[in-house]
């Protein structure tokens, strides 16, 4: 795919083509309808293929006819949404019409497939705000189930399914939390370039999240998974046809995350505005650089590892099944060879985002700005040689456990710079606690403990008493909840008055806060506690001794989902109703997002392509040029463009 | 316009004398915290002192949390003190520089060394209490490397199955029992497999925790030490009832365990006739019970 550097764009009111106003137009109905047919035509096809096979005549069911009626229904889902039209008229020899930007005014371009970066950045904001509110209910199910260590409110199949639903659209839902809505929205403002690399594949990356999200959910009506989101093999093979939800699901998750990785770091190295240079490109750009590179090379081992899966379930090639040639270690090793690094790339956008907006209520230089994206980078590379650490006692590999003890712990280092940047750039600083302040400041609060105990997770001996438990089910909820939901929080807060023009109340934003970290931590921090004596994971039956700690945990959960309804009515309702008109730069930050000529930024983003003369963070330098001449365009542009280095 | 000057409580000297005090009090409140953890604190700690593994595991565990205390207290007292310290008051500008602090060489020198020098020291720390006790009491998998001294041990196979444990005793005609006892004062050799899926056999109290895997031989190592019930748990997502496979074992003296074993394997001597003959694997089945192991002229997987 070539890369278009003239940065001339077209805006139309829609990105794939240009469309005519009427009920077929395509959009996400048009989408569900092409989605339906595809399920059909494929659940059809998988029948008259596989219905005849030993197998599915003696199980009654047909994991080929599933499998098929998934793939169907994603071609028939782009298909419907348009998304295909473009390329189709290309290879016929046709010159369709290449829109950019979206000048719609109304509601409809967030429902329809567009190329415009900040409709999908908003598209995705509100995707991953449905992802993780259906995520957080059935969480509130597991601990309502765990109330009593005896009685029951699910039975044991289907409380295994709400687990396993919970922690896969969890997971597939913070790869994306911070890069979609954010990245895609901000990235290309934030380095001065009026669109993205790949806006076609920027797009299909948010529309494979809608279909990914349907299929993992349909799995609830096909009997579920009961094999957790890690979906260990023989287990993952011997369960019914809901399994399947979970490949395809997690496969289209994954394409999407190939898609966003590749664009983002396509534009970064590409598309910044001139004198941009690596040097003052925002911390935030860094870590989606690191980001993107570890996407791109870690997910094709995931979507390899669920081909096998699928092709074991399907076609009977028991690759995972040790007797007849294959290993059940095959799956264990490629899903965490992907299942690691992505934890880091759950954590690098978090980092990304508190080192962008600390500085902004510090009035400080980011502390060590090398050593922030030193940190970034060196948590992505690092984070390829640690997936054995998950494996410690499952008798793989042995004598390997020292060394991935030690790259495990290594990573303590490029964490600890990210540690060393906030306490310097809050040192001598001039601290507005404001509401994204505070969820900045609470994501270095709970990552602590997130950090510390993953020593513990690390150490092979102790591990043998954690692993498994529910230590270290907090230590990652204190690393991902803790650290990337509080930094996509903190940065809905921050970033509300550039996407819709709407100035949020700070008084709402402080409750929501201060409820939601006094919650959180009086969730997950008992929890350490309760692995600690002795409680594995996705067990619905515990020891009555854990009753009282596992009570004070589900009541806190409540608290928890309740300070999150609260953040919910709270920002549509002045988002929607009050709508209060924000200000000019409203945090006062001198990054090029916040330059641009009106709120929500114009279509081009900018009229002109900004020439960039100063870093973003020169706020304790009292005679410093801002950032870039647009904003000097009638006093000094001839000055500013002879400082370009 | 007036040229900006920043005011000293924000100045240089400000900020050393707030590095002084910070120190000062974290060194104070860390060695109390470290010596609540240590004495008060660690001889409470998971997982106890019923083997030799378990007691390594709870020093490890001690070591590594009084180690904890220092770095906590630490980013608490500097984030703490610069918030309260330097934080925009009621009526201030809080859009006017601060300290043009960049990056110091000094601090970020000393940071590098401190964390670089703390986690190569952890991970000797925990490679040395890897190696020392016999693996931990971890899985080491079909070929172990690091064994007891000693050839003098008591073999303990673990078979898992959806959902339940039982345990094969090679030294005692190779019965199988749905209970576990074990002699104290005796070093054990676990050897973990499974009949059907990947399941994973936590025996809390005794420090050891292994993978049963499918077709696969996974062994562990454990010396009791003090008489008392200990729980198997299993701790790996195996399916529907996974929360429901668990049981319970004692460790008993050795006369107690001798006793207990003739009987079984005199009880049992009918029932051993029909096993497979002792292995350390059996084939294993996706969708029948057991697999090979209940019928060996048959294959289970024939049908997949």
């Amino acid at each position: 795919m070539a890369i278009d550097f003239s940065q001339e764009t077209k805006s139309g009111s829609s990105g794939a083509s240009a469309h005519k106003s009427s009920i077929f137009q395509p959009s996400i109905i048009t989408g569900m309808v092409g989605g339906g047919l595809g399920f059909l035509f494929g659940h059809w096809a998988g029948n008259a293929i596989a219905g005849g096979y030993q197998q599915v005549v003696g199980s009654g069911s047909n994991d080929a006819a599933i499998v098929l009626g998934y793939l169907f229904a994603v071609v028939g889902w782009f298909a419907g949404l348009g998304a295909l039209n473009y390329p189709l008229k290309k290879m016929l020899g046709f010159e369709p019409e290449n829109v950019e930007h979206t000048s719609d005014p109304g509601w409809g371009k967030y429902f329809r497939y567009t190329t415009d970066h900040k409709v999908v950045g908003v598209q995705y904001l509100f995707g991953m705000l449905v992802y993780f509110f259906t995520a957080g209910l059935l969480a509130l199910a597991i601990r309502t189930e765990l109330l009593s260590p005896v009685h029951h409110i699910w039975g044991p199949d289907t409380y295994l399914e709400i687990v396993g639903e919970h922690g896969t659209m969890m997971m597939m839902m913070m790869t994306s939390v911070v890069l979609g809505p954010f990245g895609n929205y901000v990235i290309p403002l934030m380095i001065g370039s009026k669109k993205v690399a790949f806006p076609r594949l920027e797009a299909a990356s948010f529309w494979f999240t809608p279909i990914s999200y349907f299929i993992l959910l349909s799995a609830l009506w096909q009997g579920g998974f009961q094999s957790g989101w890690t979906s260990y093999a023989p287990l993952s093979v011997q369960q019914g046809v809901g399994q399947d939800g979970y490949i395809f699901g997690f496969g289209l998750q994954g394409l999407s995350m190939i898609c966003a990785g590749t664009n983002i770091v396509v534009t970064i190295i590409n598309y910044r505005a001139p004198g941009m240079t690596w040097g003052r490109l925002n911390v935030m750009g860094w870590s989606m650089v690191s980001l993107g590179f570890t996407m791109i090379l870690s997910v094709p081992v995931l979507i390899d590892g669920l081909y096998v899966l699928a092709l074991d379930r399907t076609a009977q090639t028991s690759l995972l099944y040790g007797p007849h040639g294959g290993s059940s270690f095959l799956w264990e090793n490629l899903f965490w060879f992907f299942g690691h690094p992505e934890v880091y790339l759950l954590a690098i956008p978090g980092f990304g985002m508190v080192a962008e907006i600390v500085p902004v209520f510090a009035r400080k230089p980011v502390f060590g700005y090398k050593t922030a994206a030193a940190g970034m980078i060196g948590l992505a590379i690092l984070s390829f040689f640690v997936w054995q650490h998950h494996l410690f006692q499952s008798g793989m590999n042995p004598d390997m456990r020292p060394l991935f003890m030690l790259t495990t712990e290594l990573i303590s280092i490029p964490t600890g710079f990210i540690y060393l940047v906030g306490m310097g750039t809050l040192w001598r600083a001039r601290i507005r606690l404001t509401v994204p302040m505070l969820f900045m400041l609470g994501v270095y609060f709970n990552f602590l403990f997130g950090g510390v105990t993953g020593v513990y997770v690390s150490d092979v001996p102790i591990n043998v008493t954690v692993h498994g438990s529910f230590f270290v089910m907090a230590h990652f909820h204190y690393t991902i909840m803790g650290g990337v939901i509080f930094a996509f929080f903190g940065a809905i807060y921050y970033y509300t008055p550039l996407v819709t023009g709407f100035q949020l109340s700070e008084k709402l934003g402080k409750i929501h806060f201060w409820s939601m970290i006094i919650a959180f931590n009086s969730t997950f921090l008992p929890l350490f506690a309760v692995g600690l004596l002795g409680q594995p994971r996705r067990v619905f039956e515990y020891a009555a001794r854990l009753q009282t700690l596992n009570d004070w945990v589900s009541i806190s959960s409540y608290v928890l989902g309740l300070s999150l309804t609260f953040f919910v009515v709270t920002w549509m309702w002045q988002i929607v109703v009050t709508r209060k008109k924000s200000v000019r730069d409203p945090w006062s930050s001198r990054s090029l997002e916040w330059h641009v000529d009106s709120y929500p930024p114009p279509a081009y983003n900018f009229e002109t392509i900004p020439v960039v003369v100063a870093g973003p963070y020169e706020y304790a330098d009292p005679d410093a040029l801002p950032m870039a001449d647009i904003v000097v365009a009638n006093a000094g542009r001839d000055v500013a463009r002879e400082n370009v280095r | 316009m007036a040229r900006f000057v920043l005011e000293d409580s924000r100045s240089e000297e400000a900020g050393k004398s707030a590095l002084v005090k910070i120190l000062s009090v974290w060194a104070v409140v860390s060695i109390i915290g470290m010596a609540l953890v240590w004495f008060v604190l660690g001889p409470h700690l998971a997982p106890g002192t019923m083997t030799d593994q378990a007691q390594g595991a709870q020093f490890d565990i001690k070591f590594v949390s009084t180690l904890v205390v220092p770095v906590l207290l630490f980013v608490w007292f500097f984030f703490g003190y610069s918030i309260m310290k330097w934080r925009v008051r009621p009526g201030e500008d809080g859009t006017l520089p601060a300290a043009n602090l960049s990056g110091n060489s000094k601090a970020q020198g000393a940071w590098y060394v401190i964390t670089t020098t703390l986690v190569l020291g952890l991970a000797a720390f925990g490679t040395y209490f890897l190696i020392a006790p016999a693996g931990a009491g971890g899985g080491e998998g079909a070929s172990p490397i690091w064994t007891p001294g000693t050839t003098k041990l008591l073999q303990v196979q673990v078979i898992a199955q959806q959902w339940r444990f039982t345990y094969r005793w090679p030294q005692f005609g190779g019965m199988e029992t749905t209970g576990i006892e074990l002699p104290v004062n005796t070093e054990i050799e676990f050897n973990v497999t499974s009949l059907d899926v990947i399941h994973d056999f936590w025996a809390y109290q005794l420090g050891v925790k292994a993978d049963a895997n499918p077709d696969y031989n996974n062994v562990a190592y454990t010396k009791t030490l003090a008489t008392g019930r200990f729980t198997v748990r299993c701790d790996e997502l195996c399916g529907i009832w996974h929360g429901a496979m668990y049981n319970y074992g004692t460790v008993v003296s050795q006369q107690q365990f001798e006793q207990w074993a003739t009987n079984m394997e005199q009880q049992n001597a009918s029932v051993t006739k029909l096993l497979p003959k002792y292995s350390l694997t059996y084939t294993p089945s996706y969708s029948g019970a057991g697999g090979g192991y209940y019928n060996t002229s048959v294959d289970p997987n024939a049908n997949l």
